[in-house]
């Protein structure tokens, strides 16, 4: 006869309620995982979009992402000629803010030659771009295909839909040609090109590119033709690795640590909620574990009671906080990724808390003295 | 064929105290007792005066602090336990029926006694066999599956006889067992232990404050200080 299922049912809709609370406490704590996984994934997304082997940025900088970095355009053509180097493309990256249908819109620009690296993958609607003005853009923007959005005064086509293309900021990449992104990034606009003009600067637009991306040859060790590009003294090369370890130790790290405590906090706060109702639980029952006890009910089968009910408070408590976030991840602003390793890690966390803290209860009711139950 | 005439309690020399120096409490001091099958004796007295303790010794939830005890013919205390097992001591041979029934609030009638057989290593289908039948010889079998918050306080109390009977329990102690009933509801359960006693051949104390139902033991046993002072 399983008593913890017995008082679970005859307790049921106090026990539901309690399981909902602890589920929404573990929601929080797998969506905070799940923010984690999506930050890291997020900042990734980007460098790895174009599968390129090698980023040629500008000398002394860790660029594009963690540090600004400008190289001339036709640095494309000299790493093209590099022994091994496949495929190429010059690249800008610029964050930019318009408004857009009356809301403000936050997005990363990259620029690229179409044909060439850099550009979207896995269009989801429309085409790739093949004129200027004509942008693809990540669907989180809410651009639909033939919408015409306006960046820094000139008109722009979407003519392509890509999904879950983000910046490490988490904001939606739109992509548009090598030359408007320079356009977009690099001209003065009216008052200051005037002023220059005055000055007898040069005010038109530069060939200037934040990286030159490359793909090597399989049979060719990508360090060496890192190696061979850095003797540009004007130039640095990153592989790809390298990319992914700034991005994910540098522009990431701190709201990665700082996730990283809130979520040992939000542990450490449900270890003790559990540890607290289950010792709740306990106290509820200690006329009928006194009862128990006198009546000559071995002790294993009161710790049954209480371990048992802890742990299908626990169980049931991250069911519901799983299928909570899992039906709700989507809707939050930056992506949450649900790993099946990670939910299964916090399940296991959670039952080795629920069996830890249920030593309170445990203890609490072997301490009961069976006297107790009589004459009370 | 002769009848077993042997005390399934005896306590010569029992006693019991709590504390030491200055701060010792003598509850019982040196109780001689033998209770025989069938017996049905009531144990009276102020508050502190030592039932409790008396009640809690032979059921072996406390230690004495000196004498010697016997149930059922075998040795359990005679200056130390010679029974490690207490707990299975207690579910084999000792019933128990409390002030306000203590029946588990989350089981119903059947599973309350079934329990009990359970714990004994009794299958569950011959252990709710045995809870009907136990219930039926009590009178509430009609309420077998109800939870315990429905039952009347009769009822209630007549499931928990059911409950500490299960087992076939050689000595059954009552701690007020007819404090919660009216008159003639305290009467049918003094009646029915009556019935039990005589039928299990079991020996029953009861601990009592209810003058209504002095009548029906067959010895009185009044305690004060500790000591058993009239019978």
């Amino acid at each position: 006869m399983n008593l913890a299922l017995h008082d679970i049912r005859h307790n049921l809709g106090r026990f539901l309620l309690t399981s909902v609370g602890l589920g929404l406490l573990l929601g929080v704590v797998l969506s905070m995982i799940g923010i984690y996984r999506g930050l890291v994934s997020e900042a990734l997304s980007l460098a790895r979009s174009p599968a390129a082997d090698l980023w040629v940025v500008e000398t002394g900088t860790r660029g594009p992402f963690a540090e600004g970095s400008r190289i001339p355009g036709d640095t494309r053509e000299a790493v093209a000629r590099l022994t091994g180097v496949t495929a190429t493309g010059a690249v800008t990256f610029q964050s930019f803010e318009t408004e857009h249908r009356g809301r403000k819109l936050r997005l990363q620009v990259v620029g690229f030659e179409p044909g060439r690296l850099g550009g979207p993958s896995g269009l989801v609607e429309g085409r790739d771009i093949v004129r200027r003005h004509e942008v693809v853009a990540d669907a989180k923007t809410g651009l639909t295909v033939g919408e015409r959005i306006v960046l820094a005064g000139d008109p722009y086509t979407v003519v392509g839909l890509t999904r879950g293309a983000v910046s490490s900021g988490g904001d939606p990449i739109v992509w548009l040609t090598l030359r408007d992104s320079q356009v977009l990034q690099f001209r003065l606009s009216p008052a200051p090109a005037r002023r220059e003009a005055a000055r007898g600067a040069v005010t038109q637009t530069p060939d200037t590119v934040n990286a030159v991306l490359a793909r090597v040859a399989p049979s060719v060790p990508v360090d060496a033709v890192a190696a061979e590009a850095r003797r540009w003294k004007h130039l640095s090369a990153l592989t790809q690795a390298d990319q992914e370890t700034i991005l994910t130790r540098s522009v990431v790290e701190k709201a990665r640590q700082q996730i990283g405590l809130f979520t040992t906090v939000l542990l450490t706060v449900s270890t003790v909620i559990i540890a607290l109702i289950i010792y709740t639980m306990t106290m509820d029952k200690l006329k009928e574990i006194a009862t128990l006890k006198l009546i000559g009910a071995p002790d294993g089968r009161i710790v049954g009671l209480i371990v048992q009910q802890a742990l299908a408070l626990g169980i049931l408590g991250f069911s519901i906080g799983a299928t909570l976030i899992a039906s709700i991840k989507d809707h939050f602003p930056r992506r949450v990724l649900m790993q099946p390793e990670d939910a299964t890690a916090l399940g296991v966390i959670v039952i080795v808390v629920c069996v830890v803290a249920s030593g309170l209860g445990v203890r609490l009711a072997l301490k009961v003295d069976p006297a107790t139950a009589l004459g009370s | 064929m002769t009848e077993d005439i042997r005390p399934l309690v005896e306590l010569r020399g029992l006693a019991k105290h709590y504390g030491e120096g200055e701060t010792r409490v003598d509850a019982l001091k040196s109780i001689d007792l033998d209770l025989m099958p069938g017996q049905v004796i009531g144990l009276l007295g102020p508050s502190g005066s030592g039932k409790t303790t008396l009640l809690n010794l032979i059921g072996c939830i406390v230690e004495p602090s000196a004498g010697t005890m016997k149930l059922d013919g075998e040795t359990v205390w005679d200056g130390r336990w010679r029974r490690s097992d207490l707990r299975k001591l207690r579910l084999e041979k000792v019933g128990f029926i409390f002030q306000f029934h203590n029946l588990l609030p989350f089981l119903d009638v059947v599973d309350n006694i079934a329990l009990v057989l359970d714990m004994a290593g009794i299958g569950r289908e011959p252990a709710k066999q045995r809870a009907i039948e136990l219930l039926e010889y009590l009178e509430v079998g009609h309420r077998r599956n109800a939870m315990p918050s429905q039952l009347s306080g009769g009822e209630a109390q007549r499931v928990a006889i059911a409950r500490a009977l299960a087992n076939r329990p050689r000595i059954i102690l009552a701690d007020e067992p007819t404090a919660a009933l009216d008159g003639q509801r305290a009467g049918i359960v003094m009646d029915l232990m009556r019935r039990v006693a005589v039928d299990q051949k079991a020996a029953v104390v009861v601990v009592t404050h209810d003058e209504k139902i002095y009548d029906r033991f067959d010895d009185i046993y009044s305690l004060r200080d500790g000591r058993i002072a009239e019978n």
